[in-house]
């Protein structure tokens, strides 16, 4: 097994994945993504340098530059730690084959090096450096510059995977990180230790005496080795490749029964929501959601500005609706199949999916009526959106769903995991949360604020007055989208 | 029971399953054998209106199972592991279809309590999810929940596959029970030409997508698939 035969199967991997041929769309959205972080970090490489003269002509410009790199590397470390991931899954058809294992693990490790992380901030490095030649500093100080930032964010790379393997995969495994970086964060914002300066003047005196990088490089090839040493420890599969057993919680959903024929659904689904870590966390953002609003209103500068209340009021109320709402029915897909072999009415499937967006509108509306200790029109605002959410917002949610093609595991693990999103995730997200602001700032500019209120209200009652005449249609667009459905949710991506 | 007519279904042009005739009357246990790719899963699911076929129908109990829903109430299968709801338990999910499918919790206790030495003490009580249950206790609790509810038709693809001998032996005489005391018909489809001989009255071989074998079970048949499926002609057989 050579590093060419790697190649070839991270090639094939990349270009037969199921995403990447059945879902254009998405890949477009990715691609432009892409584009445009490379983008923003050209034009920040570009224009840094120019800008830190400009605001503070009196001091050296490289000695400023480097003084913001402790924050860059607090960002990058924060980043990392949320988004990338060691991919070792991928490798568990190797173990059996006739490939050293040591030799899996270098694959591993040195794929991870090539990551778009790691090139992306070549973008902001490679231009700023030329930026510094324009300046007037010399281009071998320019190009040790460059390289000392490359080696630090390899560093880096290797140092989040560290960290990665020593927390634990629960919800909260990103406190002590979040907590360490805060502290830092502290102690150099109180000039307890300054670590903006410690930073700054490393770098200059790395630029200034190159031969000194060699430190920084044996530092990579140490962080380098440490990783190798633990990975190759853990790829078996009764450590890192192994699924974890989990104790059953069991809760008494009886309640559910005055629903009449959902209740068998709406246990399903709250079972659904309670037992699987991706669906829990969209849960407990309700919280975060309720505290949403405690960012804009105590400030003053918000108090006049109407136009935020129903905003806030739809994304209060609305949180769940949103998180859930928008994985319907792909929260399913994992027995699509034994739903649609079963003798069900999509009709109740679908319903039991409404009631409970509906509740939870109605949980949040309730909870946040303490919002209205910064003014009436808070409150009424978040009323008409609560019932604009129940009335309108279910409905394109269920209708939304329908064009869903992307299969969710939900054994995955819950923060930032874009499995099952699609270009209609994106796109549903306008009409749920801007339409109505739009609509409200219409009618509030041309008549009043009651105006604007009333006007949601009464899109919001005429959906529930329509409710089942909408049902009808969405539970006939999921029929028709049946089979493609089932055959999308049963593809592996 | 189940009468098939000038099924196919073809991707990107290519035919997958062709079955011009295909007659299983009630009460009877059918089996289907062939070689991967031979099209067997292609037909349950078809039989479940999973897929669309690209000619023909499949008509079961006089329903046309492309074209009404009415099939579902009567039919219950065991394709795969996707059947499964990971996050329940064994027994939430034996409720769960016992409630899509008309019975109460009583009534699925009762069925459930039949199978307690199929189940051999792996299944019920374990607090644990389906998910972290092994394949072949999956199986055991898939093949279990598709009993659930009385159903007249009922589709297991492969259920030997990845079971234990004892409860290979154990389920072969649930199947046989199904279909000889109760009426019920039974399909599956198997690799192991042994058990499916055992259990089934009336075989069915698929090759490339086509009935290339209709045979009544008797002490000949294994003899007969063994040949068959070893390439040499059934005539050597005697």
């Amino acid at each position: 097994m050579t590093i060419k035969h790697f190649l070839n199967l991270e090639w094939k991997q990349f270009f037969r994945s199921s995403h990447w041929q059945k879902s254009m769309a998405l890949n477009i959205v990715l691609v432009f993504f892409a584009l445009y972080f490379m983008l923003t970090f050209l034009v920040l490489g570009f224009s840094v340098v120019p800008l830190l003269i400009k605001f503070a002509p009196e001091q050296e410009v490289f000695v400023v530059l480097n003084s913001y790199l402790f924050y860059w590397i607090l960002a990058e470390l924060f980043i990392r730690f949320f988004f990338q991931k060691l991919p070792v899954m991928s490798v568990k058809p190797l173990l059996t084959l006739n490939v050293k294992r040591s030799k899996v693990v270098h694959y591993v490790l040195g794929k991870s090096a090539l990551s778009f992380f790691n090139i992306l901030p070549l973008f902001a490095t490679i231009p700023c450096g030329i930026m510094l030649m324009v300046e007037g500093y010399s281009g071998s100080l320019a190009l040790a510059w460059i390289v000392i930032l490359l080696l630090i964010s390899l560093t880096i790379n290797f140092i989040n995977f560290i960290i990665e393997s020593y927390s634990t995969e629960s919800e909260l495994s990103f406190l002590p990180i979040v907590g360490l970086l805060t502290l830092l964060f502290g102690l150099n914002y109180f000039n307890i230790i300054s670590f903006t300066s410690i930073v700054g003047s490393g770098i200059i005196y790395l630029s200034n005496n190159p031969i000194f990088i060699l430190v920084l490089l044996a530092c990579l090839i140490l962080v380098y080795n440490f990783n190798f040493k633990i990975l190759r420890q853990k790829l078996y599969l009764d450590s890192s490749l192994k699924s974890k057993v989990q104790e059953v919680n069991a809760a008494n959903l009886a309640w559910t029964e005055r629903f009449g024929d959902i209740a068998p659904f709406m246990q399903l689904d709250l079972k659904l929501i309670w037992r699987n870590k991706r669906t829990k966390s969209s849960a407990l953002l309700m919280v975060v959601g309720l505290l949403y609003g405690l960012f804009f209103y105590p400030q003053p500068m918000y108090a006049d500005m109407v136009y935020i209340f129903p905003f806030i009021g739809i994304f209060v109320t609305g949180i769940f609706l949103i998180n859930f709402g928008q994985f319907i029915p792909a929260w399913d897909s994992g027995y699509y199949k034994l739903l649609m072999s079963q003798n069900i009415k999509y009709e109740q499937y679908l319903r039991s999916k409404f009631v409970l967006m509906s509740l939870s509108v109605i949980v949040m509306f309730v909870l946040s009526i303490p919002y209205v200790f910064f003014g009436w029109k808070i409150l009424v605002a978040h009323f008409a959106a609560a019932i604009y959410n129940i009335g309108v917002n279910t409905h394109v949610m269920l209708y939304g769903g329908s064009f869903n093609r992307k299969k969710i595991d939900l054994n995955q693990r819950a923060a930032f995991n874009y499995q099952g999103t699609g270009a209609v995730q994106w796109i549903i997200g306008i009409p749920l949360m801007i339409l109505p602001v739009l609509i409200f700032a219409l009618f509030y500019l041309l008549i009043n604020f009651e105006a604007g209120i009333a006007v949601l209200i009464l899109l919001g009652v005429l959906g529930l007055v329509f409710h089942k005449k909408l049902m009808k249609r969405i539970t006939q667009r999921y029929i028709n989208s049946k089979h493609v459905m089932i055959n999308a949710f049963s593809q592996d991506n | 029971m189940i009468s098939t007519t000038n099924l196919s279904k073809s991707y990107n042009g290519i035919t997958v399953l062709k079955i011009d005739q295909l007659e299983i009357p009630k009460g009877q246990s059918f089996g289907l054998v062939g070689n991967n790719g031979a099209g067997k899963t292609t037909y349950f699911s078809l039989l479940l209106d999973l897929i669309k076929p690209t000619t023909g129908s499949i008509v079961s109990n006089e329903i046309v199972v492309s074209e009404s829903e009415d099939w579902k109430p009567f039919t219950s299968a065991f394709i795969d592991e996707s059947f499964l709801i990971g996050y329940l338990t064994p027994e939430e999910y034996f409720y769960f279809i016992g409630e899509l499918r008309g019975q109460n919790k009583a009534d699925v206790d009762a069925l459930v309590s039949q199978f307690e030495d199929f189940f051999h003490g792996e299944i019920l009580n374990q607090k644990k999810y389906l998910r972290d249950l092994s394949k072949g206790n999956q199986k055991k609790a898939g093949i279990v929940a598709a009993l659930i509810g009385n159903p007249e038709v009922i589709v297991l693809d492969e259920p030997f596959a990845n079971l234990d001998p004892t409860t290979q032996i154990r389920l072969k005489g649930i199947i046989k029970d199904l279909a000889q005391t109760r009426g019920v018909t039974v399909l599956v489809s198997s690799h192991d030409l042994m058990h499916v001989t055992d259990v089934c009255e009336r075989i069915v071989v698929l090759e490339k997508g086509e009935v290339v074998k209709d045979l009544k079970t008797n002490e000949a048949t294994l003899k007969e698939l063994e040949a068959h499926f070893s390439g040499t002609s059934s005539v050597e057989v005697e």
